[in-house]
């Protein structure tokens, strides 16, 4: 596929090179990264041009690898008058996310209790299949945790009022309707509040070294002093209550479609208007998994900071343990951009993309408007994570949207070849970092060198001035399902 | 006996796919069925002490495979199930209808090695044919 090169960290394929596509794909890339892309983001980024009401580009952004409809990885963004909405953009893990918490602790105060603090987060904080939540809340407060999130966390005593200033969307995105959940949804999800999920989910205690601050006076505002700071980041989503939404509305698209007389180039892109009943119930239906995603990570943060006190004999509070973000990166979001000189409303799909708004941007909240969002990006167990911040340029180029992770260049299968999971937990105990994982099978899938490194992904969109990065975060103990 | 399925290496980077086979319809959904829960766990740790029914009807073979594979996924996660035996009867009048029975357990952490957790099966290259020996395969990619 004829991929021209626009500047050093973008690429453009143009809609010339398949029968249907409205815009051009736009890759974010190194040469490096861009060669080694598989063949799948190619010819999803360009399926994903096709769909009607598509605006500007179909992006992918430099963590990209083939998805569901969607490369991992993708944006696009589309007119909420007459486009479309596509789970496969969203992806079934509705809101996987990031959450980073930080500390007033160092590496020097936590190292010693290092193991004794895992063990109880890996008590506290249940993570593999099956794994049960310590929230137990019946139908009625589930839709409660569906319309309000983390605003019913705080109210519980599960959180810290101002936790909610310091999460996307405040925790809580509107529009979210229960009517439109199926009761498979419910049960699926109404025992699972509180866990982690398995596979690339995961918490991680990691510490922030001066020699890893790339803008002191950045860091500090965001609450990172570094020297040897330890701060937790938790991976993880909706489970089950938002694989079923995924689950239910992908069937229901399918069939839905032919009502629309649309048709669509992979099965997994399967969608509907945005405005048709059935594309509203799936947006009101994946707000409410959103906001069961937000509560998940919210609760979590509570038991961490139950754990962090019962360590360190001393309150939370005075721990310094407060949320410095929490970002979404599958998830549709309606935002507002500047389209042919008049502010127009989109549907903007994220899948394995994060939102990264600039300075003076409203929806940044106030403490953090000086700077820009707060970006968490999330690496493999073995070579750590970056915090940046969001720019203008994002905005104006990327609908506000840059990468979530490293993204995954190895099957599990191969990963599992390549080294026994009591081996890399071994090799990573020697390395300083401590691993408890539920599975063994499933930590070795999850070796760093499955995944494409984390740095030259997060350089690319730092070069490309769409994501700054502000410090690297070296893990030190991990916990994984 | 004969394993009916084979996990596909090369189909996906983050999640599991597998192709099954069945010399009927129900061999078919059986063996699909197995596969999923393979890929959770070792089956084998599995006694089967608890008993499901499962109904459903679809006028699409396919359909029909995904609804089955989804409630599957739907019942081990809202009654902590693991099931390793399944008996499956299809017929097709105006429709496909599959009766079955699964047997599993309680999911156990200490005694089940446990694998990787399926969230949802995807559309990805999904396809239930028949082959041109009459028999019957599928193909499935499972998010996980």
């Amino acid at each position: 596929m004829k991929t021209n090169k626009i500047t050093d960290c973008i690429w453009e394929i143009p809609p010339t090179e398949k029968e249907g596509m409205r815009v051009p794909a736009r890759i974010y890339a190194t040469d490096k990264l861009l060669k080694e892309m598989d063949d799948g983001v190619f010819e999803q980024i360009t399926n994903v041009a096709c769909l009607p009401g598509i605006q500007r580009y179909a992006l992918c952004m430099p963590d990209g690898h083939w998805g569901y409809g969607f490369p991992i990885g993708g944006v696009a963004a589309f007119s909420t008058r007459d486009g479309v909405i596509s789970p496969g953009g969203i992806g079934f893990d509705i809101n996987c996310g990031m959450r980073l918490i930080r500390t007033d602790l160092t590496l020097a105060d936590v190292k010693p209790r290092l193991r004794d603090l895992l063990n109880l987060l890996f008590n506290k904080v249940p993570a593999g299949v099956g794994a049960k939540g310590f929230v137990k809340i019946d139908k009625k407060e589930l839709a409660e945790v569906m319309t309000r999130g983390v605003n019913w966390c705080i109210k519980k005593g599960y959180g810290w009022a101002q936790d909610r200033d310091r999460i996307e969307g405040g925790g809580c995105l509107p529009g979210g309707d229960p009517s439109h959940v199926s009761h498979q949804a419910v049960e699926r999800g109404i025992g699972q509040l509180g866990t982690l999920g398995s596979g690339n989910h995961y918490l991680e205690i990691q510490v922030a070294s001066m020699e890893n601050v790339y803008d002191e006076k950045l860091a500090r505002a965001v609450g990172i002093f570094g020297q040897d700071q330890v701060v937790v980041m938790v991976h993880c989503g909706s489970r089950g209550f938002g694989h079923q939404i995924g689950t239910d509305y992908l069937r229901l698209f399918d069939t839905a479609m032919k009502k629309y007389g649309m048709t669509v180039k992979d099965r997994q892109l399967s969608c509907a208007p945005f405005r048709s009943p059935e594309g509203q119930a799936y947006y009101s239906a994946m707000v409410c998994a959103a906001n069961m995603a937000f509560a998940n990570r919210q609760v979590i943060t509570h038991r961490i900071r139950e754990a962090f006190s019962q360590i360190f004999n001393e309150d939370a509070e005075r721990l310094g343990l407060e949320t410095i973000y929490d970002v979404a990166h599958n998830v549709a979001k309606i935002e507002t951009y500047d389209i042919e000189g008049k502010p127009t409303e989109l549907l903007v799909h994220r899948k394995g993309s994060t939102r990264c708004f600039g300075p003076s941007r409203s929806e940044v909240p106030t403490l953090y408007r000086d700077w820009g969002q707060p970006v968490i990006v999330g690496g493999s167990m073995e070579t750590g994570s970056y915090l940046c911040l969001g720019t203008g340029k994002a905005e104006a180029e990327t609908f506000g949207s840059t990468m979530h992770g490293s993204g995954r260049t190895m099957s599990r299968h191969a990963a599992k070849r390549m080294i026994r999971g009591t081996d890399l937990q071994r090799r990573m105990e020697e390395h300083g970092i401590l691993v408890k994982a539920v599975s063994m099978s499933g930590l070795a899938e999850e070796a760093g060198a499955a995944y494409k490194d984390i740095s030259d992904v997060v350089d690319t969109m730092d070069a490309a001035g769409i994501s700054k990065k502000i410090v690297q975060l070296k893990p030190i103990g991990n916990i994984k399902g | 006996m004969t394993q009916a399925y084979t996990f596909l290496e090369n189909v996906v980077l983050s999640d599991m796919a597998f192709e099954a086979k069945g010399d009927t319809p129900a061999e078919l959904f059986q063996a699909a069925a197995q596969a999923l829960f393979e890929g959770m766990a070792n089956t084998r740790r599995l006694r089967p002490r608890i008993r499901k029914e499962i109904r459903l009807r679809n006028t699409q073979i396919d359909q029909l495979m995904y609804d089955w594979l989804s409630e599957l996924i739907y019942l081990k996660d809202k009654e902590g199930l693991l099931f390793r035996e399944f008996s499956v009867e299809l017929s097709q009048n105006s429709e496909w209808n599959l009766t079955a029975t699964v047997r599993g357990e309680r999911i156990d952490p200490k005694r089940h090695s446990l694998r990787s957790d399926a969230k949802a099966v995807t559309y990805h290259q999904f396809e239930v044919v028949q082959t041109e020996t009459g028999g019957w395969k599928a193909r499935v990619v499972v998010d996980i």
